[in-house]
């Protein structure tokens, strides 16, 4: 199986109780050597793993993504790298870019589809891509069983939830804050009304993030999605040095 | 021009374009993070309502007249004719209040934010005018202000600086990025999307996502308006080519806007050439970009094969910018107006041409023009030429006394 229904089964059938877990890290950062290794290590507590493309705009990420990014492009990171990386390793967990559109449009829409299909790439997470412009990328990716997730926001009224949740493959992303990824401040406290409302909604899994650092805010958030994301918060942790495994652990446990 | 072209053409001219995805032909578009979306939506609508609306254009017109010096003068430069061999002609945006033509989009913008009733509003500035501009017409409006810098902007157009802060304005410093106007545009939509409902974004050039480049564009096209009248009230005589520079294309789109119908009357716009042709060395955009996407926009860019956004340079602050505005591929691609470039030496050159013999400085970017204008003129004995004059150079003095001293 793969793409957008092998994502579903995973998120829905976790590894361990609780939320399905998605980290999210960037590609070839802190280093391009380890990365295969970190995919490995990552994968045994991932039900799904997102990968981050380097851009040099990213517009919708708070400072350790920028930081993140910068670097990766730094040590020669691209999207062709990348599927480079993924075509040499085989993981039993799914695989969704996450990527500004710039780099996936001079790619080639076609190009595209065949890299995923040949490296085991299942989904796209593209966040400069309203469902107003997606119908291209969206259209081409579901021909090929690929899924493309849409994101929804606080700021997103009841009717546009629902546009977006028919459209939206794999699972629907829920922005828990308004903002950049990797915020500090806790979630405040509405937000298990507005995931309730996104569940309700969407007949595909809900994954939560932006701003999801520790235990606590998955114990918030848990009853009310079927999977959170976490990003800055685990690239910090591979920053430092630290185990992402670990990190994961101590989400849940 | 062919008839295809003319054909888009017309459908720009009778109001189709942008159409309803906010595309000029295949350019523009919407690519903005979800979390914007329903905020650019609710401009969308509320452009159309007020755009449309005769009280808020009278009290906008109000406030362009008394308050910011509008019409502002067309000159003729005799010196300069009388050098170059034709009439030159050049509209003053440089006499409005703050210095540039980025006033009159900050103050509509500003006057339809608080009739939108936000809070707060935030924009980005490269040259530091449109930083200035806003922050000006925030006072005006009441509306407190937070302006985007790239720190490398902050140094080269320090005058600017301390001008909006006098002016109550907050400016925040951007280190990320390349430290110039595309980061801090970057760090301005990051601003935004924190608050979309209580906060209004003043773009300060034809570029974004939709509605901006529409936005903007209709705030600017007062200058050619402008211009195309006063020409005809002098001897009823068109301007054979029409010359603007362009960084985003806000001063270039209005000036060209009314002249755009008369397909006599040729038009430039010119980017900048920066020290060199190769990639990085300028910012010329429309001569050596390929289409792509970037701050909310599908429009030339300058990116590698990967689709990096590549650094730029430029003297100029201003016209240091990797992308364009969509309007601007547009009327490329249909062939109506064409792009040059201008390089750093060629427009310093030109300012001091242009202070020694009319005595008015120029803004390093508007110089840019005065380069392709005298190129031009050397081949067109006798005829006229338009120049807009997008601003003063008071915010230069920094480069320009560095130079000087040298
Ligand atoms: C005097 C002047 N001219 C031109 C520009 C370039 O902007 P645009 O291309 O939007 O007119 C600037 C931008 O800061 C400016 O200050």
């Amino acid at each position: 199986m793969i793409g957008g229904k092998y994502i579903e089964e995973k998120i829905r059938a976790p590894k361990e109780p609780g939320p399905a877990i998605v980290p999210f890290i960037t590609a070839g950062y802190p280093n391009t050597k380890d990365f295969k290794q970190t995919l490995y290590e990552i994968s045994k507590k991932a039900d799904v793993i997102e990968i981050g493309v380097p851009f040099s705009d990213p517009m919708a990420d708070g400072v350790t993504i920028q930081r993140s990014s910068h670097m990766a492009i730094e040590n020669g990171v691209t999207l062709t790298w990348i599927f480079n990386q993924l075509n040499e390793i085989n993981l039993d967990t799914p695989i969704v870019l996450m990527s500004y559109l710039n780099p996936l449009y001079v790619f080639g829409m076609e190009e595209l589809v065949d890299a995923s299909l040949e490296s085991g790439v299942d989904g796209f997470i593209v966040p400069d891509l309203p469902i107003e412009e997606s119908k291209e990328l969206n259209q081409r990716l579901t021909e090929a069983g690929l899924a493309l997730i849409q994101l929804v926001t606080p700021a997103t009224p009841k009717d546009r939830i629902e546009m977006i949740s028919d459209q939206s493959r794999g699972f629907i992303y829920a922005v828990t804050v308004k903002g950049v990824t990797g915020g500090e401040g806790a979630l405040s406290a509405d937000v298990t009304e507005y995931l309730k409302q996104v569940q309700e909604i969407s007949k595909i899994p809900v994954c939560a993030g932006f701003g999801i650092r520790e235990k606590s805010d998955v114990e918030m958030i848990a009853d009310y999605v079927d999977g959170i994301i976490v990003g800055s918060a685990i690239v910090e942790t591979i920053e430092q040095g630290n185990s992402p495994t670990e990190f994961l652990d101590r989400l849940k446990n | 021009m062919k008839k295809d072209d003319q054909k888009l053409l017309k459908a720009l001219l009778d109001g189709e374009l942008p159409d309803e995805s906010g595309r000029f032909g295949i350019f523009g578009g919407q690519y903005a993070p979800e979390t914007l979306m329903p905020a650019l939506k609710k401009l969308e609508k509320n452009i159309k309502i007020f755009l449309n609306d005769k009280a808020f254009q009278e009290e906008l017109m109000s406030e362009l007249n008394s308050w910011a010096g509008r019409p502002t003068a067309l000159t003729y430069a005799s010196q300069l004719s009388k050098k170059w061999g034709v009439e030159v002609f050049l509209k003053r945006e440089d006499m409005t209040h703050t210095g540039a033509h980025k006033i009159n989009n900050a103050l509509g913008q500003a006057m339809l934010a608080k009739k939108l009733g936000v809070k707060r509003i935030v924009a980005e500035t490269g040259a530091g005018q449109h930083g200035v501009a806003c922050a000006a017409a925030c006072a005006r409006v009441g509306l407190p202000c937070t302006i985007y810098m790239g720190a490398i902007d902050i140094e080269r157009q320090a005058p600017n600086v301390d001008r909006m802060k006098q002016l109550g304005t907050e400016v925040i410093s951007v280190l990320s990025g390349d430290q110039t106007l595309r980061a801090a545009i970057d760090e301005a939509f990051r601003d935004w999307v924190s608050d979309p409902e209580n906060t209004h974004y003043i773009l300060g050039s034809v570029v974004g996502p939709h509605p901006f480049p529409y936005l903007v564009r209709e705030m600017q096209s007062i200058i050619g308006k402008e211009a195309r009248r006063q020409m005809l009230e002098i001897d009823q005589r068109l301007p054979d080519a029409v010359f603007a520079c362009v960084g985003g294309g806000s001063n270039a789109i209005g000036l060209f806007h009314a002249f755009l119908g008369d397909l006599e009357v040729e038009l430039f716009g010119i980017e900048a050439g920066g020290t060199s042709n190769d990639l990085g060395e300028n910012a010329a955009t429309l001569a050596s970009g390929k289409p792509g996407i970037l701050h909310g926009t599908y429009s030339m860019l300058l990116h590698d094969d990967d689709g990096l956004i590549q650094e730029t340079h430029s003297v100029s602050a201003g016209l240091d910018y990797p992308g364009v505005g969509p309007e601007h591929a547009f009327l490329q691609s249909i062939n109506r107006v064409q792009y040059t470039s201008a390089k750093d030496d060629e427009a310093l050159e030109l300012l001091r041409e242009v202070c020694e013999n009319e005595g008015i400085l120029p803004a390093i970017e508007s110089s840019h023009a005065f380069v392709e204008a005298k190129k031009w003129a050397n081949e067109n004995t006798g005829k006229r030429v338009l120049i807009g004059l997008s601003g003063r150079g008071d915010k230069d003095m920094p480069t320009l006394s560095k130079l000087m001293n040298k």
